[in-house]
């Protein structure tokens, strides 16, 4: 064939209609139904609104695996989580439905700790110690570094602590912005300081 | 590795139009769906460096060719394809016709045609699919294109589209 007939032949196939959104939908929600069904979604994700920006919400079959700020751009942390857990990945709200409603709630201040399971398998030693330990952090108080560091049973690894905390790949929902410094100033935050701001001054209301 | 979520997004709409054009409008959403759950399910042991394309058109293949026995054991009755609605002839209303014509072709035609001009497969990996050899992958989509401008001619000459076009 040459060059001329196979450009029009593209032509005339460039005929066939294009796939509309709606197809796209009904297709990729049943795929996620098929894949659910069969046990081959490893990681199920979605976004939400919230004050503090649009948050990823991504979950194991074990349990919320990944809540992630804008800043920390969805794609990669998605790229990331492909590598570290699973490719296994689809935008599935429905696995989702619970902890969206929970952080929806908790945004509107009608819930202040959450009930989810967790899946802490991205942290790991000390860190995983310490995220273990931020929910006995109540509602509306805040404790230092150093307390968190002794509280997890180290109390030198003060520097550790802002690494764990830094690093909690579960913000919000294991509340890492209730750790801040000891002269009370709020210190850093995984999803910037403004947004460690916003969630402590939520809770003092 | 990529996640499969952007798999899906990318690559997606084409399969779908392959998936159409090898199986026509009734079957193409189930070969669609088959083909992304096998293609989610083994995934994570694909080598970093496949063509991610030609593996996908490579599971609808075999999705269509499952759909096609299963098909060819049902009462003739079920294939016949749908009537045609009423049109106007105008273009942009033609490719519906343009898609039946796609589908009364020969399989390996349509085959071709659709991995080749559809999926913008070179003829090498269409072959791998298909079976046979390069050459006869790149005959057998000209041939099919031959038939398709033919229908095309038709249906531009002729605005009833009730005719039953393309069947060489």
């Amino acid at each position: 064939m040459t060059a001329n007939s196979e450009s029009d032949a593209e032509r005339l196939l460039a005929a066939l209609p294009v796939i509309d959104a709606d197809t796209n939908a009904r297709l990729h929600a049943r795929l996620v139904a098929k894949a659910e069904r069969d046990g081959v979604l490893d990681i199920a994700y979605r976004t939400l609104d919230s004050p503090v920006g649009t948050l990823l919400v991504a979950a194991t079959g074990q349990g919320l695996l990944r809540v992630a700020y804008a800043r920390e751009d969805h794609d990669s942390v998605l790229a990331m989580l492909a590598g570290a857990v699973s490719p296994r990945i689809l935008r599935a709200p429905h696995r989702l439905d619970e902890v969206s409603r929970q952080i929806d709630e908790y945004f509107r201040r009608e819930r202040t700790a959450f009930d989810v399971p967790l899946d802490f398998r991205l942290s790991t030693g000390f860190r995983r110690n310490v995220l273990a330990h931020l929910p006995r952090i109540t509602y509306g108080s805040t404790q230092s570094y150093a307390q968190v560091a002794a509280a997890a049973g180290s109390p030198k690894a003060v520097r550790a602590v802002g690494t764990a905390c830094a690093t909690n790949p579960l913000p919000v929902v294991v509340p890492c912005h209730r750790v801040v410094r000891s002269d009370g100033s709020s210190g850093g935050y995984v999803g910037g300081t403004e947004a460690k701001r916003t969630l402590l001054t939520l809770e003092a209301a | 590795m990529r996640p499969f979520e952007q798999i899906v997004t990318e690559y997606g709409p084409t399969v779908l139009r392959v998936c159409r054009a090898v199986l026509g409008g009734v079957d193409a959403e189930d070969a669609w769906s088959d083909t992304f759950l096998a293609a989610l399910t083994a995934y994570p042991a694909l080598p970093g460096d496949a063509n991610v394309e030609a593996w996908l058109v490579t599971i609808a293949h075999r999705k269509a060719i499952d759909i096609h026995r299963s098909r060819a054991r049902r009462p003739i009755a079920v294939e016949r394809l749908p009537e045609p609605t009423a049109t106007t002839g105008r273009p942009e209303e033609w490719d519906g016709d343009l898609w039946r014509a796609l589908t009364a072709l020969p399989h390996k035609q349509r085959f071709a045609v659709a991995y080749h001009y559809i999926a913008g497969l070179p003829y090498k990996d269409v072959a791998a699919i298909t079976g046979g050899s390069t050459d006869a992958a790149r005959r057998a989509a000209a041939d099919g294109i031959r038939t398709l401008r033919a229908a095309y001619a038709e249906a531009s000459a002729t605005p009833s589209p009730a005719d039953q076009r393309g069947q060489s």
